[in-house]
C-alpha cells in the first residue's frame, strides 16, 4: 500500500476542512439547545420538534417538493428528447446552433434567466405561483439533464439501435425498448441532478414565484433576514441528511452494479 | 438421378434479387464503395472476400439500409430500395460486432425480432427454443450477453438473425470466433438452412476455406470493387487477375513475356533455365509481359528429371512444412526464386522422401499453370 507523505496529509486535511467544516459547524449547533444559535449551552433535539410544528415551512416544503419532482420530470423528458436529437440526429441544418443554444443556459446568469422568464410569465399574463416554478426549473435544469444524457449517448454503440431496427422494430420501439433501458442510469441521474438544482434553487424561483407559493430556499432566506434561528440550522441539517443518504445510495449501488457485472462476467468464462 | 446444377447467373431469364447498379458510396472524400455493379439471385450464398477495410461491411450495411448509396440504385426484386426504412425491408443483417441487447437474455434476444411482428406467443416461444437447439444454447436461453463466451454470443447473434428467416440474410463474418469443429458444422447447417428455406444469403468472410465450403459464388473485392466474382471452383481455377490468384490460396507467380509456340499455347521467358509453357484461351501477343500462377498442389516434387513433364526446373529443398494430411515444400531454383510445391502425404512419415538442401527436380504440365496480364 501507498503511504500518504506529509504533505499529501496536510493538503486532504485542509481541502477537507474547507468542505465540510461549515456544514459540520451547522450540523452541531442545530443540536444546541439555547436559542442562541452562536452559544452552546448543552444538546438537545428541540429544534427538530419545532420545526415539524412549524406549519409555514412545512408547506415550504411541501411546495418545494412538488415543484422538484415536476421539473425534474419534464425536464428528464425534454432534455433526454433534446440529447437524442443532437447526438443521433445526424447533421441538420443548424445543429451546431441549437447544440450551442441547449447548452447556454449553463453559462447564463441566473439573475437573467430568471427576469426573462419573469417578464414572459408577465407578458402572457400567466398566474404566478407553483405552475410558474416548475416551468422555470424545467426551463434551467433540463440542459443538464441534456449534457448528461447527451455524454452517455456518445458512447452508446449505434449498432444496437440499428440492429433493433434490423429486426423490424420501429424507431420509437428501438428507442424505447433498446436505447432507454441501456440509457437508464444516465437518465436517472439527470433525474437527480435536476432534481437538486430545482430543491435548492432561490434566485429564478423568486423571479417566478407569486404570492401563492413559497418554496424551502425562499422561506430560509427570508427568515435568515430576520437572523439566524436554531429551526433553520434542523432543518439544513435534514436537507445534508437527505442530499448525504442519496448521494452515497446512488455510488453504493452503482459500486455494486459494477461489482455484479464483473463476478457474472468471471462466471461466465469458467464456465465455457 | 441428374442433379441440374445451381447457376441462374448464366440463365438470362433469370431475375435477379437484389441488383446493384453503378453504386458509389462516399465517406466524405473517401471512397468505400466504387461504382460498382453486381447481380446476386435469389437462393444463393453469396459470398464477400477481401482484405480489411475493401467495403464488405459497407455493401451489407446499403443492403440493409443502414447507408444510402451516394450514386446508383440498389433494386430488391426490381424495386428499388433508396426510399425503403430498415424495419420495412424483408432483410435482417448479423452484425459484424454482434450487436446484442446487453439488457435482454439470450432467450429475449432471439425473440426480439419475431415479437415486432405478428406472430403468436407460443410460435415465437417454439421459434426461439428451435433457434437455441440450432446453435447449440439451449443451456445458455436464460443468461445475459455479458455472461456468455465470445463464440457463444457469435452464435446468439446468428440465431437472432435467423430467427425471422427473412427474404435475404446478410452474415457479416458470422463465424470467426468459433472453433474449427463448430464452424463447420455452422457451415452445414447454414447451407442446410439455406437449402430448406430458400433464404439468399450474402455472407462476408476472411477465412477463404470457408468462402469455398457454402459459397454458391465468390466476389473478391479490392477497394470498394470487384474484381471477380464466380463460383468458388473458376476463382480457385481460373482467377482473372494476379491480385485474386493471390488472395485465394496459395500461389507461385513466374513473371516474364510470353511468345506464342503453338494454338492456345505459349512459352513464358521467366529467367530460369528454359522458358515455360502454358495453354491460355486468353490470347497474348509476342513480348507481352505475362505471369504464370501455378498452385502448390499442382507441382510435384520428384528426385529425377521426369521424362515426359512440359516444364521441370531444378532447385534445392529450402524448408518443408508439415501440414498432417499435405507437405508443402519450399524450393529455392538457381535463380533465387523460392517455388512451393505441396504433395499430398498418403504414407505415414516414417521415411520422408526429400529433406533440407536435398536437389530435386520440380515439374508442371502445360495446364497446370494460369496466364495473367499484369
Ligand atoms: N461511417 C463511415 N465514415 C467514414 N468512413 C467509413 C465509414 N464506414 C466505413 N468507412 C470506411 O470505408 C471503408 C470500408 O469499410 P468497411 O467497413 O466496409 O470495410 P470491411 O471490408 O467490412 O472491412 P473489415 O474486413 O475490416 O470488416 C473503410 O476504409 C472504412 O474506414
Ligand atoms: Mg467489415
Amino acid at each position: 500500500m501507498n503511504r500518504l507523505s506529509p504533505f499529501n496529509v496536510v493538503s486532504l486535511t485542509f481541502g477537507f476542512a474547507f468542505l465540510y467544516l461549515p456544514m459540520l459547524i451547522l450540523v452541531i449547533f442545530s443540536f444546541n439547545s439555547s436559542k442562541l444559535v452562536t452559544v452552546w449551552a448543552g444538546f438537545s433535539t428541540r429544534w427538530y420538534g419545532t420545526l415539524f410544528q412549524n406549519e409555514a415551512f412545512l408547506d415550504a416544503a411541501w411546495v418545494t417538493l412538488k415543484v422538484a419532482v415536476m421539473s425534474s420530470t419534464f425536464a428528464t423528458v425534454l432534455g433526454t428528447m433534446a440529447a437524442y436529437v443532437l447526438v443521433r440526429g445526424g447533421r441538420f441544418m443548424g445543429r451546431t446552433l441549437f447544440s450551442g443554444m441547449i447548452y447556454a443556459p449553463l453559462v447564463m446568469p441566473e439573475v437573467i434567466t430568471g427576469l426573462s422568464l419573469l417578464l414572459l410569465f408577465i407578458g402572457i399574463g400567466m398566474d404566478r405561483g407553483v405552475m410558474t416554478i416548475v416551468l422555470a426549473h424545467t426551463t434551467f435544469s433540463m440542459c443538464y439533464v441534456s449534457v448528461v444524457v447527451s455524454s452517455r449517448l456518445a458512447t452508446f454503440d449505434r449498432s444496437l439501435e440499428e440492429a433493433a431496427l434490423d429486426l423490424g422494430a420501429s424507431q420509437f420501439d428501438a428507442f424505447r425498448l433498446v436505447t432507454l433501458p441501456i440509457i437508464a442510469p444516465a437518465v436517472i441521474s439527470g433525474w437527480l441532478l435536476a432534481f437538486t438544482l430545482s430543491l435548492d434553487d432561490l434566485v429564478i424561483a423568486s423571479f417566478a414565484t407569486g404570492p401563492s407559493a413559497t418554496t424551502l430556499p425562499m422561506k430560509i432566506w427570508s427568515s435568515v433576514r430576520l437572523g439566524v434561528s436554531p429551526e433553520i440550522n434542523a432543518l439544513s441539517s435534514i436537507l445534508i441528511g437527505i442530499v448525504s443518504v442519496g448521494v452515497i445510495t446512488a455510488s453504493l449501488m452503482s459500486k455494486r452494479h459494477a461489482v455484479r457485472v464483473r463476478r457474472e462476467e468471471q462466471a461466465a468464462q469458467r464456465a465455457t | 438421378m441428374a442433379q441440374t446444377v445451381f447457376a441462374p447467373w448464366d440463365d438470362p431469364q433469370q431475375k435477379p434479387l437484389i441488383q446493384f447498379v453503378g453504386v458509389t458510396k462516399r465517406f466524405g472524400d473517401f471512397v468505400a464503395i466504387d461504382d460498382l455493379t453486381q447481380d446476386i439471385y435469389e437462393r444463393e450464398f453469396f459470398a464477400l472476400l477481401g482484405p480489411s477495410g475493401c467495403g464488405k461491411t459497407t455493401m451489407m450495411r446499403m443492403l440493409a439500409g443502414f447507408e444510402a448509396p451516394t450514386e446508383g440504385s440498389i433494386l430488391l426484386s426490381g424495386q428499388d430500395i433508396a426510399g425503403v426504412p430498415p424495419n420495412k425491408r424483408a432483410v435482417n443483417m448479423m452484425f459484424q460486432s454482434y450487436a446484442l441487447f446487453p439488457h435482454l437474455t439470450v432467450w429475449d434476444n432471439i425473440a426480439f425480432g419475431l415479437r415486432r411482428s405478428d406472430m403468436p406467443k407460443d410460435a415465437i416461444a417454439a421459434r426461439v427454443e428451435e433457434m437455441l437447439k440450432l446453435t447449440r444454447l439451449s443451456k445458455f436461453g436464460r443468461r445475459k450477453p455479458h455472461q456468455i463466451s465470445g463464440g457463444q454470443r457469435q452464435r446468439v447473434a446468428l440465431a437472432r438473425s435467423l430467427a425471422k428467416a427473412p427474404k435475404l440474410l446478410l452474415l457479416d463474418e458470422p463465424l470467426g470466433a468459433l472453433d474449427k469443429k463448430l464452424r463447420q458444422d455452422t457451415q452445414f447447417e447454414l447451407m442446410d438452412i439455406q437449402e430448406t428455406t430458400g433464404t439468399t444469403f450474402v455472407i462476408v468472410t476472411h477465412d477463404q476455406e470457408e468462402a469455398m465450403t457454402v459459397a454458391s459464388r465468390v466476389a473478391v473485392m479490392d477497394e470498394g470493387r470487384i474484381i471477380q466474382v464466380a463460383t468458388p471452383e473458376k476463382i480457385y481455377e481460373a482467377p482473372n487477375s494476379v491480385y485474386v490468384a493471390d488472395f485465394i490460396g496459395d500461389v507461385n507467380i513466374l513473371e516474364g513475356t510470353a511468345k506464342a509456340n503453338g494454338p492456345e499455347s505459349y512459352a513464358i521467358d521467366w529467367g530460369g533455365a528454359e522458358p515455360a509453357t502454358a495453354t491460355s484461351a486468353r490470347p497474348f501477343s509476342d513480348g507481352q509481359k505475362a505471369h504464370l500462377a501455378i498452385r502448390p498442389e499442382k507441382i510435384a516434387i520428384s528426385a529425377e528429371r521426369p521424362a515426359d513433364a512440359a516444364n521441370a526446373v531444378q532447385g534445392k529443398v529450402l524448408d518443408i512444412a508439415y501440414l498432417g494430411n499435405l507437405s508443402t515444400y519450399h524450393v529455392e531454383l538457381p535463380t533465387g526464386q523460392v517455388i512451393k510445391a505441396q504433395s499430398a502425404n498418403t504414407r505415414r512419415v516414417s521415411r520422408r522422401a526429400y529433406t533440407w538442401e536435398d536437389p530435386v527436380w520440380l515439374s508442371w504440365s502445360a495446364t497446370a499453370g494460369v496466364l495473367l496480364e499484369s
